[in-house]
C-alpha cells in the first residue's frame, strides 16, 4: 500500500499462477486473475488494473500454443466480465518455458488513504462471516499438489486438473461491490480472502494476527454437494470467497447489503479469547479438532537451502556472445526477432473506467489518477510497467535482475513518470537444486542492489519455486512490476509512432555487447557470457532527461532499447508510425543487436534538436544523430535495408507460427 | 435545466460510472438506477450501459430484460422517452424486444478491444442529432457479441425507415451489412456496440463520444 497524493492510497500486488496454468490454461489464469483482486478488495481497495506477465514455450511446440491461447482466453473471459481492465503486461516465448509457463498476475486498487482495513480478528464474541461462493470439493489441496512439485508426466498432470480451481467472474464481481459496500459503510472489523487452504488458512491468519481464537462451525458453511468431510470444507480451494470479521450490532446491515449484491452470507465462527483455533459441528457442537491459530501462521518453518553457481560457471562467462558468427543477412535475423503482441492485448478490455492514456504496447502504461471516493480528477496520473528478462538472468542472475530493475525505470521515463514502488513476482526452478538455490539467492542481492541504487522501495512480492518441467528447470525469471506516478498530465505522451521528417537520435552511450540479447539466444542458443555493464548513475541521469523531456513535450517518439536492441526499438517504431527510416553510424550487428542499458531512442522535430542536445549536454548524456524518420524502407547504411511492407508483414501478422501452423 | 440521465446498473455492468462521469463532462447530470427498482425516478432520459449483466449467463441480456426495472424503461420508451443502449445496453435492448435483430458473437470468436471508425447514416435519433450524415467518429469498441443479425425482412425495413444510425468503417466483427448501431422508427431508442463515453475526453485520444451524448442531453 502506497500513498499517491491527493489523500489516495495505493494497493499493489502481483502473484504467479504458473502450475494450474500449466495443466488447465483457462481456468488456471482465470482463478489467476481473481486471486490477486480479492487481495487487493480485501485491503479495502477497488481493483483499478490488471497487468499480466505471461511466458510460454516456442509457438512451434502445440502444446505450448494450447497454453498461450488457454491463458489469453482465460484472463480475457475473467477479466472483462469481472469488469476490471487488463491494462498492459508482456508476452514471452522461450524455449525454457516449454510445459512449464509463467502466468504473473498484477493488480492495482485504490483507496481513500484514510481507509486501511487489514485482515485481522479482534473484539471477542465478534462474528466471522463467509461471504461469496458456496463450497465445494473444487481445489482441495490446490496449493500443496500444486504449488511445490515439479512436472514432466501428462498422465500425472491429467490427475491433478481436479485441484485446479474453476473460477466465476459475476461471483466475484458482486462479491467485489458486496465488500467495497460493507467497507465504505463501516460494518468490517477485518476483512481476508480465502486462497490457498481456503477457511483453514483465512481463520488461522486472521485469529493469529489479532491475538486472538476462534471458534468455526464446519456445519454452518454453505456447501455445494452433500457428503463433504469437515477437513473438505476447511481445505477446499473453492473460489469468490472472503471472510469478514463483523460485530453483532452490525449482522443485519453486512446481510442486508450482501442481499442486495445477492451475495450469499452465513455466519461460520466466532472469535473467542486465547489463541486457539477450534473446530466444531455446530456453533456449541462438538470439537472436531483444535489447534493454536499461529501454528498455522506465523510458526512456519525457515529454510537455509544449499547454494553454489553452475559447475560451468567460469567458463560459461567466458564464451562471449560476440564470437558468434555474425549474420549472413542483418535484415532477416531483424524480422525474425519482432513479435507483435497485439492478438493478446486487443481480447482485453483495457479502456474499462476511461483512465487509460497509455494502453498495452506502449514502454509503460498511464492511468489517469482519479480519488477513489469523489471520482475527482487530480490531473496527475500513475504509470505501470511489468519486466523481467529470463536471457539476462540465465547468463547472470544478480546483474541480469539488476538490468530489469534498470529497464523498469526507463520505461517509466519514456512516458514522463518516476518510480514510486516495486513489487516482484519471483519465478525460479526446483530450490532443492543448489544451482537454482544460487541462481535465488543472486537475484534477490542484484534487486536489493538495483533498488537502493535507484531509492525504489520493494513494498511486496511473491515467490514461485519448483518451476521444473521434465528435470529441465526454467532460467530464472524476476518479474519486476514498478508503479510510478507522473505529477502533471496535460496531454498524451509521445509513444512509439514518429512524424515523416523527425530527426533520429540515441540518447546514452553506445555499447555493442552481445552477451544475453535476444538475437544470441534466437538465433545460436546462445545465453552465456557477461551481461553488458550497468552505471547506476548514468542510468539514473538518463531516465531523468527523458521524463523531462517528455513532461515538456519535446520528444515526437521515444521507445527504450531493451529485447532486440536498437534494430528491434527502430523496425518497432517504423510498424507503429508506418514511416521508414534513413539511417547511418550503427556499426555492424553487434550495434544493432546489443540490449546494452541506459539507452533510449527519441525521434525529434528539427526544430527543436538543438534545445534536446543542450538538455542532454547539461545532463551529462551522450545523444548520437543516426537518422532521419522517412520514407517507406527501414535502411542503415551499410548495414540494413528492408521495406517497410516486410515489416509490417511480420508485425501485422502477430504470431506467425501460430497462424501459418 | 439540468438533462438528468438514469444509468440503470445490473448487477455485472461495470461501464455505469464511465457514463455518468461523461454525461456529467458535457452538461448533463448523470445519475444511478438499480435494476431491481420499479420506477425510473423522474429522469429525462435513460442508458443502459455497457457489461455483463447477470454475467451474460445464458445469453447475452437473456436475463436482464426480466430485471424489475425493465417494465418502466419499456413504458418510458414507448412514451417517446429518450433510451440508449451501449454494447451489452444494446443486447439487453434486443432481448427486450425495443429493438429487432440479435447480436451474436464476433466473427472471429475472439473478444474484440480496440479502436473503430463509425460512419454517422442517420441523424434522426437521439444520438446523432447534433451531427451530419456521413462523419466519421473515432469510437472504441469492446464485445465478444457484436455481430449484429437480423433477417432479409427486418434489414429492408431499417433500411427503408434510415434506422440505421451507424456502420463501421472497417468491420470488426462480421456485423450485418456493418451495422454499429440501429434506432426505433421514432429515433427515441438507439443502440449501439461501441462506447461513446469512451471517447469523451482529449487524453482518451478521441471525443467524438461526446459528441453523441450531447445530443442526447439535447445540447447544441
Amino acid at each position: 500500500m502506497v500513498d499517491v497524493g491527493d489523500g489516495i492510497a495505493a494497493a499493489i500486488r502481483i502473484e504467479s499462477h504458473n502450475h494450474p496454468s500449466a495443466i488447465e490454461p483457462y481456468q488456471g489464469a482465470a482463478t489467476g486473475v481473481g486471486g490477486i483482486l480479492r487481495d487487493i478488495f480485501t485491503m479495502g481497495a477497488r481493483p483499478i488494473a490488471v497487468m499480466d506477465s505471461l511466458r510460454f514455450g516456442l509457438p512451434s511446440d502445440p502444446r505450448s500454443r494450447w497454453i498461450a491461447e488457454g491463458v489469453v482466453s482465460g484472463i480475457s473471459g475473467y477479466g472483462n466480465a469481472v469488469g476490471v481492465p487488463t491494462v498492459g503486461g508482456e508476452t514471452v516465448f522461450d524455449e525454457t518455458y516449454t510445459g512449464n509457463p509463467l502466468v504473473n498476475v498484477l493488480c492495482l486498487g485504490l483507496m481513500p488513504a484514510d481507509r486501511l482495513v487489514l485482515g485481522r480478528a479482534s473484539g471477542e464474541g465478534n462474528l466471522a462471516v463467509l461471504l461469496g461462493a458456496s463450497t465445494g470439493r473444487d481445489g482441495i489441496g490446490g496449493v500443496s499438489v500444486l504449488a511445490s512439485a515439479s512436472f514432466g508426466d501428462e498422465e500425472k498432470e491429467a490427475e491433478k486438473r481436479p485441484s485446479v480451481q474453476v473460477g466465476d467472474p459475476f461471483e466475484e464481481k458482486r462479491l467485489i461491490e458486496a465488500c467495497l459496500a460493507l467497507l465504505d459503510a463501516g460494518l468490517v472489523v477485518g476483512i481476508q480472502d480465502l486462497g490457498g487452504a481456503g477457511l483453514t488458512c483465512a481463520t488461522s491468519e486472521t485469529a493469529s494476527r489479532g491475538g486472538v481464537g476462534m471458534d468455526v462451525d464446519v456445519a454452518a458453511v454453505p456447501r455445494r454437494e452433500p457428503g463433504m468431510e469437515p477437513f473438505e470444507v476447511l481445505t477446499s480451494e473453492s473460489q469468490e470467497r472472503m471472510l469478514a470479521i463483523v460485530s453483532p450490532d452490525g449482522l443485519d446491515d453486512v446481510l442486508a447489503i450482501c442481499d442486495r449484491w445477492d451475495v450469499q452470507a452465513s455466519v461460520v465462527g466466532r472469535v473467542t479469547e486465547g489463541g486457539l483455533l477450534r473446530v466444531r459441528d455446530g456453533m456449541d457442537g462438538q470439537v472436531l479438532g483444535e489447534l493454536p491459530a499461529a501454528s498455522l501462521h506465523e510458526d512456519a518453518p525457515s529454510y537455509d537451502r544449499p547454494r553454489r553457481p553452475p559447475e560451468q560457471w567460469e567458463a560459461a562467462k567466458a564464451d562471449s556472445a560476440d564470437s558468434l558468427s555474425p549474420p549472413a543477412d542483418v535484415g532477416a535475423d531483424l524480422l525474425d526477432l519482432l513479435s507483435n503482441p497485439s492478438w493478446v492485448y486487443r481480447q482485453y478490455d483495457h479502456m474499462l473506467f476511461c483512465n487509460t492514456v497509455v494502453g498495452p504496447g506502449g514502454d509503460a502504461t498511464v492511468l489517469r489518477l482519479k480519488h477513489p471516493a469523489t471520482g475527482a480528477d487530480t490531473g496527475r496520473a500513475l504509470a505501470l510497467t511489468t519486466d523481467g528478462n529470463n536471457r539476462w538472468c540465465a547468463v547472470d542472475p544478480r546483474a541480469g535482475t539488476a538490468l530489469t530493475v534498470a529497464e523498469s525505470v526507463l520505461n517509466l521515463a519514456c512516458v514522463g513518470a518516476r518510480p514510486l514502488a516495486l513489487v516482484n513476482c519471483l519465478n525460479f526452478g526446483n530450490p532443492e537444486h543448489p544451482e537454482v538455490m544460487w541462481q535465488f539467492s543472486e537475484a534477490v542481492d542484484g534487486m536489493a542492489e538495483a533498488c537502493d541504487a535507484f531509492g525504489i522501495p520493494v513494498v511486496g512480492g511473491n515467490v514461485s519455486l519448483y518451476n521444473e518441467s521434465n528435470g529441465h528447470n526454467i532460467d530464472p525469471t524476476p518479474v519486476i512490476g514498478l508503479l510510478g506516478v507522473i505529477d502533471s498530465l496535460t496531454r498524451i505522451p509521445p509513444g512509439l509512432a514518429w512524424r515523416d521528417g523527425d530527426r533520429v537520435i540515441v540518447l546514452g552511450e553506445a555499447s555493442a555487447g552481445l552477451s544475453g540479447s535476444l538475437w544470441a539466444a534466437a538465433t545460436a542458443g546462445h545465453k552465456r557470457g557477461q551481461l553488458p555493464a550497468l552505471d547506476y548513475e548514468q542510468h539514473r541521469r538518463v531516465a531523468g532527461l527523458v521524463a523531462g523531456l517528455v513532461a515538456d513535450d519535446r520528444l515526437s517518439a521515444v521507445h527504450d532499447v531493451s529485447s532486440g536492441g536498437l534494430g528491434v526499438a527502430l523496425a518497432e517504431m517504423a510498424a507503429v508510425s508506418g514511416v521508414g527510416f534513413r539511417g547511418a553510424r550503427i556499426h555492424g550487428h553487434a550495434e544493432l543487436f546489443s540490449e546494452a542499458p541506459s539507452r533510449v531512442v527519441a525521434a525529434v522535430n528539427p526544430e527543436l534538436l538543438p534545445e534536446v542536445e543542450a538538455a542532454a549536454a547539461a545532463n551529462g548524456v551522450a545523444v548520437a544523430r543516426i537518422g532521419l524518420a522517412a520514407g517507406d524502407r527501414l535502411a542503415v547504411k551499410g548495414l540494413l535495408d528492408l521495406g517497410l511492407a516486410a515489416i509490417a508483414d511480420r508485425w501485422g501478422s502477430p504470431m506467425p507460427e501460430l497462424t501459418s501452423g | 435545466m439540468t438533462t438528468r440521465v438514469g444509468v440503470v446498473v445490473f448487477p455485472g455492468s461495470n461501464c455505469e460510472h464511465d457514463v455518468v462521469e461523461a454525461v456529467d463532462a458535457v452538461g448533463g447530470s448523470g445519475e444511478l438506477l438499480w435494476h431491481k427498482d420499479k420506477s425510473l425516478g423522474g429522469v429525462d432520459a435513460v442508458v443502459l450501459p455497457g457489461g455483463f449483466a447477470h454475467g451474460d449467463y445464458l445469453r447475452t441480456g437473456a436475463m436482464a430484460r426480466f430485471s424489475p426495472i425493465m417494465d418502466a424503461v419499456t413504458q418510458f420508451a414507448q412514451d417517446g422517452g429518450p433510451v440508449v443502449g451501449i454494447c451489452n445496453g444494446f443486447q439487453i435492448l434486443t432481448e427486450a424486444q425495443l429493438l429487432p435483430g440479435a447480436l451474436y458473437k464476433n466473427q472471429g470468436l475472439k473478444f474484440l478491444c480496440q479502436p473503430s471508425v463509425l460512419r454517422v447514416e442517420s441523424t434522426d435519433s437521439v444520438l446523432t442529432r447534433r451531427l451530419n450524415v456521413g462523419d466519421e467518429l473515432n469510437v472504441p469498441i469492446n464485445h465478444f457479441e457484436g455481430n449484429y443479425v437480423c433477417s432479409e425482412e427486418v434489414l429492408a425495413v431499417l433500411r427503408e425507415n434510415d434506422s440505421i444510425v451507424f456502420t463501421y468503417q472497417d468491420n470488426p466483427n462480421g456485423a450485418t451489412a456493418d451495422i454499429a448501431g440501429i434506432r426505433n422508427e421514432n429515433g427515441n431508442v438507439v443502440g449501439l456496440m461501441p462506447h461513446p463515453e469512451r471517447a469523451a475526453h482529449p487524453l482518451l485520444g478521441s471525443t467524438d463520444g461526446a459528441l453523441m451524448l450531447k445530443g442526447l442531453i439535447g445540447i447544441d
